[in-house]
């Protein structure tokens, strides 16, 4: 019974998602979205489901933006081969600032990822190929292997979608392989974990790694559909601002990161022009609500319910 | 004696002047962030907005009240701290059994809040404050000029981090606060009321930020996000000292804002990282801190 409705529920979304530009929904707004819908799934594997907070996940977000971008403008590169020399840049990245910050755990691991985001900013800010404070401005979308365009913003839009929907599915898979119940483990309880006979610390490196890599690719998406990369990405606000996508929908639920993510969106670009800086108190107003009231999250208080039920 | 590596004396004089006045605020904040850690085990990152409220109390008792600096070193951080301890008993007292990440969380959404709203009311542009009259000028002590007001920071913050110290380490009151830190329940039993003593520790550390930010008033614009980058380099300053210790997180925040002040002489662009960049060797060699015990 349960299941069914999940399949419901999935089936609807995807038919949604397929006939969105259709819909009347600008598809600009509709591929950011999907953009930091991925960049909060990719946060939530390790959030969710290994329990470290990182809180500096931009660096990975932001420098795969900038790798893409700069590869496309100044050197004529293809948008595939760009988009995957971006990713495995935020790997690397994610590899040697994940090697120093696994050696402390909970709370120090959550500054010491702070404070190294905060050095990669400051490097984009001063790297000779960056921009400064323009950042790379008018980045073309190329093609998909000279196969078709992504010009137009409703072909970009199903690129955009598919790879999500490879993403999404994939996060599933790496959840339920034993690579994940052995993360749930270490999240639960590390020292049992160990006990057992699992490396704890490989295990954290390794969604670390894989977390940064996603990360990545969202980064490097969202500098394609919006045509730029600038210091906002790689800035310490959008490090906590997925933090909230994840939070407020519910970290440790597959939906839940979509779901907060399309809130946090929306509700920016519905303020933004209205309000100004009133849009970082109501950002605030939700953070200071989610600890006190709901730490589940959406999807995840709604579940908790489900099965009190 | 007019040239070091090619550098001129005076030029590395005034930026190791420089280092000292950022490592005593360093060290003013990150001495309030680990005495807040070890009572209430909530990592405040709301203590760069608190920071900020103090300069920009400042000002306004200035700019509205008509009253000058000597009255905001007292005034500014007693209303802050007056602010934290409301938060203290609306929101983080209900977080001290659960995991300590809410704690960071929250502080982070209370000084976006602080943040947005000093945006709108103020603008995104700083304020200056002048300096007090009777801190103007410099002094000559023969190879080099000393601005007073700089000179008063540094001994000024450094008195109060010694002060902090004693009282926490040497005096009866700091004797129950750190047994309060290790066994509350015990402590309690005793008949001293602990949630007052947490309240008016977080309210202790929030005034230090406070302070500090009086005393940065004159010589930076205040600005709604002076807080916000101070934060992030604080919290590298704590990771290097260990959070356990007091004398620690004096020390490492004077060392470090000495090293990026020769940062900015020797190598300016590193000078923004070279602190992150210690705190990665310090973790790749002791990963608990310089004075961390683990």
């Amino acid at each position: 019974m349960q299941i069914s409705r999940i399949t419901i529920f999935y089936t609807l979304l995807f038919l949604g998602a397929i006939l969105a530009p259709w819909l009347g929904l600008y598809p600009i707004f509709l591929m950011t979205l999907i953009c930091y819908a991925l960049f909060a799934c990719a946060f939530n594997l390790m959030l969710g489901y290994s329990g470290m907070l990182s809180f500096g996940h931009a660096a990975y977000f932001g420098s795969s933006a900038y790798i893409t971008s700069w590869l496309i403008t100044s050197n004529g590169w293809t948008t595939i081969s760009a988009l995957i020399v971006g990713m495995l840049v935020s790997t690397l990245l994610g590899l040697v600032i994940g090697l120093i910050a696994i050696r402390r755990s909970g709370i120090y691991f959550a500054m010491i990822t702070l404070a190294l985001a905060q050095l990669v900013y400051f490097v984009c800010l001063q790297a000779p190929f960056t921009g400064g404070e323009n950042g790379i401005q008018g980045v073309p979308r190329g093609d998909v292997l000279g196969l078709f365009s992504l010009a137009d913003d409703t072909v970009m839009y199903y690129f955009v979608l598919f790879i999500f929907v490879f993403v999404y599915l994939f996060i599933q898979r790496v959840v339920h392989s034993p690579f994940g119940q052995v993360l749930k483990a270490i999240r639960e309880n590390e020292p049992r974990a160990s006990s057992l006979g699992y490396y704890a610390e490989h295990h954290k490196l390794l969604v670390f790694v894989l977390s940064s890599t996603l990360a990545g690719l969202a980064g490097s998406l969202k500098a394609l559909v919006l045509g730029f990369a600038t210091l906002s990405d790689v800035l310490q606000s959008t490090s906590g601002e997925v933090i909230l996508m994840t939070m407020l929908g519910g970290a440790g639920t597959f939906f839940g990161p979509v779901l907060g993510s399309a809130i946090v969106i929306a509700l920016q670009n519905l303020l933004s022009d209205r309000v100004g800086s009133w849009v970082t108190v109501i950002i605030g107003a939700i953070f200071v609500i989610c600890v006190m009231a709901f730490r589940r999250g959406i999807v995840g208080e709604w579940l908790a319910y489900q099965n009190k039920k | 004696m007019s040239d070091f590596f090619g550098i001129p004396v005076q030029v590395l004089l005034g930026q190791l002047l420089l280092g000292l006045v950022n490592g005593s605020f360093y060290a003013m904040l990150s001495l309030g962030l680990a005495v807040i850690f070890g009572l209430l085990g909530v990592v405040n990152f709301a203590h760069g907005a608190f920071y900020m409220l103090g300069a920009y109390a400042t000002w306004i008792i200035l700019d509205v009240f008509e009253l000058g600096y000597w009255w905001a070193l007292v005034l500014a951080p007693i209303s802050v701290g007056l602010i934290g301890m409301l938060l203290e008993r609306l929101f983080l007292q209900f977080l001290y059994k659960i995991d300590p990440l809410y704690g960071l969380l929250l502080t982070f959404g209370l000084s976006l809040i602080a943040e947005g709203v000093l945006r709108e009311v103020f603008g995104s542009s700083g304020q200056t404050y002048p300096v007090p009259e009777l801190l103007q000028g410099a002094m000559d002590v023969g190879f080099m000029n000393l601005p007073i007001y700089r000179v008063w920071v540094i001994v000024a913050s450094l008195s109060i981090c010694f002060i902090t110290w004693y009282v926490i380490e040497r005096t009866r009151l700091g004797s129950t606060l750190r047994a309060a830190t290790e066994n509350p329940k015990l402590v309690q039993a005793f008949g001293i009321n602990v949630p007052v003593m947490v309240m008016f520790t977080y309210a202790g550390g929030v005034a230090l930020a406070a302070l500090a930010g009086v005393l940065s008033a004159p010589v930076i614009q205040v600005s709604p996000l002076m807080g916000s980058s101070l934060v992030i380099v604080v919290f590298a300053v704590v990771v290097i000292g260990g959070m356990g210790s007091i004398m620690g997180s004096i020390l490492s925040g004077v060392g470090l804002g000495v090293i990026e002040g020769f940062t900015k002489v020797l190598y300016p662009e590193a000078s923004n990282i070279v602190v992150f960049l210690i705190m990665a060797i310090v973790l790749c060699w002791r990963p608990a801190g310089l004075f961390g015990k683990e």
